[in-house]
């Protein structure tokens, strides 16, 4: 058992998400740094399936009554076992009545911690991740609080490796000056030719409007073509009739301050979208926190699916790397 | 098919004039019509029902919305340039809609002018077009009726068809089975009320929804439903088969009750032993354009 002796600002169970239930208005929720996330999972030996904690700015202290493996990665944060501080990327052994804090963030936004066996909390259709607009998920959905206790699951997939770390060149990006790519498309059409140059050729600024919801960016605003609005739109010109949202659309409401959607994004509304942040990337972004700079970069779907396979690639470095570590 | 590189819009039109396009890597999203129609929406659920039928590995979401669709697919199963030639397919193959849909009518009944709407939406006149009317006063001026009774009989007058669940488990925009003409359109909150009541009847645009739990929202109050329309623990009986009360298709027929029926269908909810009156139907949008009121009255009979 682990004892949340304080929350942090907002902690929740994630695990990889909840796909297949857009058509019922449930987005996919998931840690928003899929990749700090499973490399969490990789140093401590857990299966990909097993659920994590996101910390959002300032983690949590956590007491435990067992002898675990733990791991905390993502956002650049002190972490100390008992008041003595110990190596983010990196898998260490805690004792039964030890206490783990996670500190504030110096940079990045959202730090995990995996235990060995994973964070154990009932599945809802399949997945462990918290989306507390519809409390469902984690702790009957809603972040951790002081006094909850956490069970520890057996979601084990890897020897225990206590000692192993994840090599610096592997680590995950923390936010500063981040370019995301985007791929163009969705109801671009509605944009003015000369706004996308604008977009993909300005620098914007994270704002601390973030949530696991989406974050809104400062910086060069857009305008719409100009048409007469068809049935069922509404007036502004940057209302459309209500479509679905991908995770990582971005969204421009009058058409000042872009919305990138994250994880925990309502699938659908009347804004007119103007592509999509590529998965790859997304990660860069639930990192990145005000007043961290953002430039987007135009990608073509190969471009997008080239993009993928290389991120999919370094988390398997990361893996080779730790089981050559467990042959010496 | 050609997919222009970075820079320039990524734009497939197909056959029957569709625009597709890539949503990064994994989404596919079909624009059928700008406009909102009801031929739109049931041309969007008989090819998203196509593409289900298909079972194609590797997508993860099919979610059809008002006259659009979005699918999601996992590229490690499937690469999603060829999952858009194979929907490129479905479009060219399958003309227009399916002559009818299956599905299902349900009896909403409704509180209409209920206290707690009211309550609600006059603490939040700052953030609203009208500064003294209630949500139902203003809807009904602004569509030309006279008097908040005819809105409610224009409400309750014709079924509403599920279009686009969305926001949130439960939630379901649907459209009115009416000619265009007769469509009850109301604008959204100027500033979103951080509060409406859960199963709050509400409009915005063209569009019905019912909240399903309380929370934010910015459609105009109109009443209050009797019956819940989630239940994302599947223990109570309705929501036994799904936890959502109206997926796609369904057919809403709100019906405006008073205090005393609103107050012993609550009851008989709470304790678990109201049964929704539904009945099924076959859809014919055919049937709907020759004698649109005729065709929404032998539907309401259906529950009587």
């Amino acid at each position: 058992m682990i004892s949340v002796l304080a929350p942090g600002p907002h902690t929740t169970i994630q695990d990889s998400g909840r796909p297949g239930y857009y058509a019922m208005g449930l987005p996919p929720s998931g840690a928003l740094d899929q990749y700090a996330h499973a490399c969490a999972n990789v140093l401590v030996g857990n299966a990909e399936s097993a659920a994590t904690l996101e910390a959002t700015a300032a983690g949590p202290t956590l007491g435990f009554d067992q002898d675990v493996l733990v791991a905390v990665t993502g956002a650049d944060v002190d972490v100390t076992i008992d008041g003595r501080p110990v190596e983010t990327w990196a898998a260490h052994l805690i004792r039964a009545s030890q206490q783990l804090t996670v500190g504030l963030a110096r940079a990045g936004a959202r730090a995990y911690l995996a235990v060995r066996g994973g964070i154990d909390c009932p599945l809802f259709l399949g997945s462990r991740s918290t989306y507390t607009a519809a409390a469902v998920g984690g702790l009957s959905g809603r972040p951790l609080v002081a006094g909850d206790t956490l069970r520890v699951g057996h979601e084990i997939a890897a020897p225990a490796r206590p000692g192993a770390r994840i090599d610096s060149r592997l680590r995950g990006r923390t936010g500063g000056e981040v370019t995301v790519r985007v791929v163009p498309g969705l109801c671009n059409y509605r944009f003015a030719a000369e706004s996308m140059e604008r977009f993909f050729g300005g620098t914007y600024t994270m704002t601390a409007r973030a949530d696991r919801i989406g974050c809104r960016l400062d910086g060069p605003s857009l305008t719409y073509v100009e048409r007469d609005q068809p049935f069922g739109a509404g007036d502004d010109p940057s209302n459309v009739v209500d479509l679905g949202y991908p995770v990582g659309s971005i969204q421009v409401p009058s058409g000042v301050e872009p919305i990138c959607l994250l994880r925990d994004a309502v699938t659908g509304g009347g804004y007119a979208t103007l592509g999509t942040v590529i998965s790859a990337d997304l990660d860069l972004l639930a990192q990145a926190r005000a007043p961290d700079t953002v430039r987007f970069e135009p990608v073509s779907i190969d471009d997008a699916l080239a993009a993928r396979a290389a991120s999919r690639s370094r988390l398997r470095e990361v893996r080779t790397n730790l089981n050559l570590l467990s042959l010496f | 098919m050609t997919h222009a590189r970075g820079g320039s819009p990524a734009y497939t039109t197909f056959p029957d004039g569709s625009r597709a396009s890539f949503g990064g890597d994994e989404y596919i999203f079909v624009e059928l019509d700008e406009a909102m129609s009801i031929a739109a929406a049931l041309r969007a659920q008989s090819i998203t029902v196509r593409i289900t039928d298909l079972e194609l590995p590797g997508v993860l979401d099919i979610a059809p919305a008002n006259s659009s669709y979005l699918i999601r697919v996992d590229p490690e199963a499937i690469d999603p340039r060829r999952a858009l030639t194979t929907i490129a397919d479905v479009h060219a193959a399958g003309q227009t809609a399916a002559a009818t849909i299956s599905t299902e009518i349900l009896d909403v009944p409704v509180l209409y002018d209920d206290p707690w709407s009211t309550e609600v939406c006059m603490r939040f006149r700052d953030g609203h077009q009208s500064a003294t009317e209630t949500d139902l006063q203003f809807t009904a001026r602004i569509n030309g009726f006279v008097s908040v009774d005819e809105l409610v009989e224009a409400h309750s007058s014709a079924p509403f068809i599920v279009t686009f669940p969305c926001f949130k488990p439960g939630n379901a925009e649907s459209y009115q089975l009416v000619p265009r003409e007769r469509q009850i359109q109301a604008p959204k909150y100027l500033t979103p009320r951080t509060e409406t009541p859960a199963r709050a009847v509400a409009h915005g645009g063209a569009f019905t929804v019912i909240y399903p739990s309380s929370g934010v929202g910015g459609y105009q109050l109109l009443g209050r439903s009797a019956i819940p329309v989630v239940d994302l623990s599947q223990t109570t009986r309705e929501f036994r088969r799904s936890p959502v009360l109206t997926p796609i298709s369904t057919l809403l027929q709100f019906r405006p009750v008073d205090r005393a029926e609103y107050d012993e269908v609550r009851r008989l909810v709470d304790a678990d032993q109201y049964a929704v009156r539904r009945a099924p139907v076959e859809f014919s949008l055919s049937d709907f354009d020759e004698d649109p009121v005729g065709y929404a009255r032998s539907l309401k009979e259906l529950l009587s």
